[in-house]
């Protein structure tokens, strides 16, 4: 349970997941925010308005899935790093999850990285298809991993593979 | 003696926005801080800010702290002191201040005192091992001089601090083993915890560290589960070989100034500690004393800076000062800072300041009866 061990339930996510319909159409952003904290730049960083606006500041983020394309500037913003943003259209055995990301060294386009879930556990491989870095993001950059489809829901976090 | 209008005690974002504020209304300020620096805590704070946007928020407080250092510097109103340690406050209103070995008196018609918190302590078995630090100092460290104070870090205390220290200590290179929490309850913002789970650090909600080992520095240190009545539960114990134990236990008001200038004060545990009685101009007992940010309560920087801002516009008006958009601008602030702490997280702070903030001047005088009367400046 999030608050005895900081890891959100299955109905936790069950509340803030699009529906399969919307999976199906493309890139969807999930906001994986469950607690009332007084904290908004996600809405105001959403330029479609897909996000409500917040009635009072402690509200939590509502996105509405059919406004959103997923184009990942609340990603950015978001202080808790809990937004991602997921593809499942990428291909027919891949799905794609774009997921902020703090630390160096960044991975390259390319790199095969351990695909982490939300307990912190490894759970398979993926590989780095984009990383969007530099200035304009601030230190908090958004890196696009493929990764199985089934893993599309478990795969939020990554870490580089030891060099040798 | 440096004659002055306002003297701000502290520049951390409280005692920044205070000086901007009362600056912006023709006020002119003295800033005195013992860092070498201007910021207080946000200097050490890499990650982006939580609250609204208004309060910068997404921003990261190494950010902020810049903004507002750089406008204070562009201020011609305001005067900064740094390292310069205010040592005390006399009867006639002198305030003594440590600058080079020098020893200065300030002698200002308000004081704002913005000195913020204190970290706690914790006692514990070897708790005196070199290789205990509070997770504040950690931070220090790591994020202002780049130095890292050990391999593999134990912290105590799952509060916003904890957690993000330990986040920025991952970033730093270092790993850490676990974060250990005697409450039930992770104490953190939720998404805060959620990042450094995933990153791989365990959090031990109901567990306590029971002691740490080491011959000449800490080698590492046990931990144990607690019961329903914070017991330790025999048999539980964990053991974790580390370097470093970085306690985050709370953080105490600073409140010295205060207390020898004979503000009423009053222990709240809402608000960690001693804190001054105040008035809903954030003026103290001591008519000419104003209170502003963690050191009138332990809250966040968003509220600190607009504890500051009404203060520091407070302080100015009762000197004379104003501006057409006087009273929306204070009345703006307030109602943001009653957003800010009108969710469930804001609820132990809505409480401790019920117990210390006197809205009625005479409230004020009634139950301070062993005080000097108080004059009102409004
Ligand atoms: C790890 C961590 C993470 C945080 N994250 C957030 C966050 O995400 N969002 C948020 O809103 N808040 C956050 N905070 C809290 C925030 O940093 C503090 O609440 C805020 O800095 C308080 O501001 P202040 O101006 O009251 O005090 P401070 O920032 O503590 O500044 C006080 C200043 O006073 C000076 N001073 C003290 N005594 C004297 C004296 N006698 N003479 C001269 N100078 C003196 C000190 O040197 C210091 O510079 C965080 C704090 C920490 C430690
Ligand atoms: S991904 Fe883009 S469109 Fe979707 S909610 Fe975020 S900012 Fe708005
Ligand atoms: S910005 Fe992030 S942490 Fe803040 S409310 Fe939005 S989703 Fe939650």
């Amino acid at each position: 349970m999030l608050a005895e061990n900081g890891v959100p339930t299955g109905e936790d996510l069950a509340q803030v997941l699009p529906a399969p319909e919307r999976l199906a159409q493309g890139p969807v952003a999930i906001a994986e925010c469950f607690q009332k904290i007084p904290c908004d730049p996600c809405y105001h960083s959403c330029l479609r308005r897909a996000i409500a606006p917040f009635a009072d500041i402690n509200e939590r983020p509502r996105i509405d899935h059919e406004k959103c394309n997923g184009c990942g500037l609340c990603v950015n913003r978001c202080p808790g790093l809990a937004i991602f943003v997921v593809d499942q259209t990428y291909s027919d055995s891949e799905a794609l999850v774009k997921l902020p990301y703090e630390f160096l060294p960044l991975p390259k386009p390319g790199d095969v990285v351990t695909a982490i879930n939300r307990l912190g556990q490894a759970v398979g491989k993926a590989r780095v298809v984009k990383v969007q870095s530099g200035k304009q993001m601030d230190g908090t950059n958004i890196v696009w991993l493929a990764v199985p489809q089934d893993l599309s829901m478990e795969v939020r976090h990554f870490k580089m593979e030891e060099v040798r | 003696m440096l004659a002055c209008e306002i003297c701000v005690i502290g520049g951390g974002p409280a005692g920044l926005t205070a000086a901007l504020h009362a600056a912006s209304l023709g006020a002119s300020a003295v800033i005195i801080d013992r860092n070498d620096y201007l910021g207080g805590q946000l200097i050490k704070q890499t990650h982006r800010f939580f609250g609204s946007k208004e309060q910068k928020a997404s921003e990261r407080g190494i950010s902020i702290s810049r903004e507002l250092s750089l406008a204070v510097e562009k201020e011609k109103n305001i005067k900064v002191l740094t390292a310069a340690t205010a040592l005390g406050y006399y009867k006639d209103g002198v305030v003594t201040v440590e600058k080079d070995e020098r020893f200065l008196k300030i002698k200002p018609q308000k004081i704002i005192v913005a000195t913020g918190g204190a970290e706690k302590t914790l006692p514990f078995p070897n708790n005196d091992l070199p290789g205990v630090y509070g997770a504040g100092a950690v931070q220090t460290l790591v994020n202002v001089y780049g130095v890292k104070p050990g391999r593999r870090v134990l912290m105590v205390g799952a509060g916003n601090i904890g957690v993000i220290v330990s986040y920025q200590l991952l970033q730093a290179g270092m790993e850490v083993a676990g974060i250990v929490e005697a409450a039930p309850r992770i104490g953190a913002y939720w998404v805060h915890a959620a990042k450094v789970v995933r990153a791989g650090v365990p959090i031990y909600t109901r567990h306590t560290i029971k002691g740490a080992w080491g011959k000449k520095e800490v080698e590492g240190a046990t931990i144990v589960e607690l019961d329903e009545q914070w017991k330790p539960i025999p048999g539980t114990e964990k053991d974790f070989a580390v370097d470093v134990i970085c306690l985050s236990v709370g953080l105490n008001p600073l409140t010295e100034i205060l207390w020898q200038a004979g503000c009423a004060m009053k222990y709240v545990p809402e608000l960690s500690g001693y804190v001054p009685l105040r008035n809903e101009y954030l003026e103290t007992s001591v008519p000419g004393i104003y209170v502003a940010g963690d050191a009138g309560g332990i809250e966040e920087a968003s509220a600190a800076m607009m504890e500051g801002a009404l203060a520091g516009l407070n302080a100015a008006r009762a000197l004379g000062y104003s501006a057409p958009d006087f009273n929306s601008r204070r009345a703006n602030i307030l109602r943001e800072l009653e957003s800010l702490r009108s969710g469930p997280v804001g609820e132990k702070i809505r409480k401790g300041l019920e117990k210390v903030t006197l809205t009625e001047r005479r409230e004020m005088r009634s139950g301070l009866s062993n005080l000097s009367l108080l004059t009102s400046n409004f």
